[in-house]
């Protein structure tokens, strides 16, 4: 009796705290996300406009730990059944995510079965390449790109009598008067060691950093960075080492510091690090692109990007898909996409919204913000520039690290050390081949 | 003097342990069952693809070099946590052990980190010991030590030693102090009337009589070096610079959790798993014997 009466008590209750939502009767759609401060926010606004404008769908938005948890968060998801919607994966997963057919719903086939509208040209071929087959179908949703950039100290730079450099062996020059002139520790460093001297050198100078177009036509790809662009670049990093010319700050971002703080007057990180910079440089700054070498032909082509999209899980019922693309037809939107831009610093992923910002004077106060995108831009993306598509590229990135550790502690010869990053990474990577689905 | 005690429920006491029983079974040998399972299989990270490999995951780990340096590292890094948190913290405790004014705060506050989770240790000593962003390191520096631990591997790997033995210590010094306290006073007066100095009545009475509790605290450090050092290889050195920061339950994670090569991760389990069996069988067989209770 009592029991009867609790359960008519809880119906009515659900029915009214769901009848004071006005999105009672709407599909939810789940977003797993790695966003944290104020990005967290830009999504979280994201999901409440997109869920004000219409009443059909509800994004509910989830923050999962970094970008590994939130992969790995979403994989033991959907092993157990209960796969989010949409899953915000790093641009180093694509190739597990891409790997895994009927686990992901791509999106171009998202888009075509639920008869939205649109259109693969809109979107920046530079940061979409990396997220399509090779016919320019794309898999995932560009959502937060960033690149490459030179960031430097235009105050201490001033002090030592340096121009802004160009070139690497500018780099160099530059970094020896830097520590001649006080920065005795750190003429020059970089973050995300394997990303800045090997994955974008490889693309900035036009050469393969694997077979198969980096691994996007096929697993069956054989890592090719040993050459000699590569290795002149790790010897010169190797013989600047020892008297801290260039100084290594790490293999992920944790040295960024060392900039801000003013020990590395000039620094190779993501663009996405500008709003530290903002907050803590006492100097003024800018961010010019990567540096390259003038002795090889057709250099600079073009960078490729960092950062994350969105991946659609497989399973799914129909009209959930239907409000997932809605929602991405929503965020392609030009001012949703200026918004975004503006509010992240993250690159806007459609041309419009480029075009927008620079229409509206965006980059005047801060041509900073426009260098990536200058960068992936500088010239028509070829076979080494589209992006990366290699399995297991988390623990590729920890091998090839080791090994240059190894070289720029003396251990090993730069040529011996990216040899020795190729042969284990080979391994890997077939060991990835024979779990991926056929 | 009658030595056991006769039941004659013959239900009660399987009753009894039936909890415990399957606490065990479900905590502890289902997932082992399931390593061993998956050991032997080849899997994608979403487990679409799955294909039965016998032990190729086994022989993979044997051709490969990396892994027996693995091994030999983790032999040393147990070693050396052990030895140098087990001896600090004996030290420590035969001192907080004294009559001293004041010596229940020093306990307490020696107690106190053990408190601390492993990644905290990591990023603790982060901010002391770091190349950039620690404080220590500058003074280091300043005094003209080249210190670099992102690329120097024997400064990683002490930095890591010293940083699990300091985390070890409160729980080393809290069961050394409760054993010293379980030692009659009477044994040491007897000593002392019979002439033995400090030292003498520390080697050959509390030493000894404390030998049960070095014993247990030397198979649970090694336990814990063995497994609970993963955290601070994490946050502090990720495995490098290079590979000297590798030890084997860190590659079971890297390889299982980041790589998503759960077979392969799987086989470093089991491998781990049985090696920790021997190592503790070794320990009750013979280290054992010198132990009087």
């Amino acid at each position: 009796m009592a029991l009867r009466h609790f359960g008519a008590a809880a119906a009515v209750a659900a029915t009214v705290g769901l009848g004071a939502s006005p999105a009672w009767a709407a599909t939810e759609i789940q977003w797993w996300h790695a966003m944290t401060g104020a990005n967290n926010d830009v999504i979280v606004k994201l999901a409440t406009d997109f869920n004000a404008a219409q009443t059909d769908y509800k994004v509910i938005p989830t923050y999962k730990g970094n970008y590994a948890d939130t992969m790995n968060a979403g994989i033991a998801a959907f092993r157990a059944g209960n796969a989010p919607h949409i899953m915000q994966v790093f641009e180093v997963g694509t190739a597990t995510m891409m790997a895994a057919t009927g686990a992901v719903k791509p999106v171009y086939k998202l888009m075509a079965e639920t008869g939205e509208k649109f259109d693969a040209k809109a979107y920046l071929p530079a940061i979409t390449g990396y997220y399509s087959t090779s016919k320019g179908e794309m898999l995932s949703f560009p959502f937060n790109s960033s690149s490459t950039v030179m960031w430097v100290n235009l105050d201490e730079l001033k002090k030592a009598n340096v121009e802004i450099p160009k070139t690497w062996p500018e780099v160099f020059e530059a970094g020896k008067k830097l520590k001649a002139a006080g920065h005795a520790t750190c003429g020059f460093s970089g973050s995300w060691v394997t990303w800045v001297n090997l994955e974008q050198l490889s693309a900035w100078h036009n050469v393969p950093l694997a077979s198969k177009a980096n691994g996007l036509d096929g697993f069956d790809t054989v890592l090719e960075f040993n050459g000699p662009l590569q290795v002149k670049h790790l010897e010169k990093l190797v013989e600047l080492q020892k008297d801290k010319t260039y100084d290594y700050a790490g293999r992920t971002n944790t040295g960024e510091g060392r900039f801000t703080s003013g020990e590395c007057p000039i620094y190779l990180t993501s663009s996405a690090f500008f709003g530290n910079v903002k907050a803590q440089a006492k100097f003024a700054f800018t961010a010019v692109p990567m540096p390259y070498y003038p002795d090889v032909k057709g250099a600079p082509q073009n960078s490729i990007i960092g950062g994350a999209s969105l991946w659609v899980m497989g399973g799914k019922a129909a009209d959930e898909y239907k409000g997932v693309a809605k929602f991405l037809t929503f965020l392609s939107d030009t001012e949703r996409q200026v918004y975004i831009h503006k509010a992240s610093g993250y690159l806007p992923i459609t041309k419009a919204a480029y075009a927008k910002a620079k229409e509206e004077g965006f980059y005047k106060d801060q041509p900073y913000l426009e260098t990536p995108l200058l960068e992936l831009t500088n010239k028509e993306p070829t076979e080494n520039s589209r992006g990366l598509r290699l399995g297991n590229m988390v623990q590729l990135r920890d091998v090839w690290s080791e090994e240059i550790e190894q070289a720029l502690a003396g251990k090993k010869t730069a040529k011996q050390a990216l040899d020795a990053a190729v042969e284990r990474g080979n391994t890997m990577l077939r060991q990835f081949e024979k779990t991926a689905v056929k | 003097m009658q030595k056991q005690a006769i039941f004659q429920a013959k239900l009660l006491p399987y009753a009894l342990v039936a909890p415990q029983l399957a606490v065990v079974l479900i905590f502890f040998y289902w997932p082992a069952a399931q390593a061993v399972i998956q050991s032997f299989l080849l899997q994608d990270a979403f487990g679409l693809s799955t294909s039965f490999v016998w032990f190729e995951n086994y022989l993979d780990l044997f051709r490969d070099p990396a892994y027996f340096e693995a091994i030999v590292r983790t032999f040393f890094f147990s070693f050396a946590i052990a030895v140098s948190s087990l001896s600090f913290a004996l030290l420590l405790a035969v001192m907080a052990d004294k009559p001293l004014r004041g010596s229940m705060l020093y306990r307490t506050l020696l107690i106190w980190p053990y408190a601390v989770a492993p990644p905290v240790v990591g990023v603790l000593w982060i901010f002391m010991l770091h190349p950039s962003l620690g404080v220590l390191s500058r003074y280091l520096r300043a005094m003209g030590v080249d210190w670099n631990p992102l690329l120097d591997g024997n400064q990683a790997a002490s930095l890591i030693i010293l940083a699990a033995a300091w985390k070890q210590i409160s729980y080393n010094f809290l069961f050394f102090l409760a054993g010293l306290q379980a030692i009659p006073k009477s044994v040491f007066e007897a000593a002392a009337i019979d002439g033995a100095r400090p030292m003498r009545r520390f080697w050959t009475v509390t030493f000894p009589l404390l030998s049960p509790t070095i014993f247990f605290l030397l198979v649970v450090n090694i336990v814990y070096a063995f497994f609970d050092t993963f955290g601070i290889i994490d946050t502090m050195t990720r495995g490098g610079p290079g590979t000297s920061t590798v030890t084997l339950v860190y590659k079971v994670y890297s390889d299982g959790l980041l790589g998503g090569n759960l077979g392969s991760s799987a086989a470093q389990s089991v491998i781990l798993m049985v090696m920790v069996i021997v190592l503790t069988g070794i320990q009750f067989r013979f280290v054992e014997r010198k132990v009087t209770y």
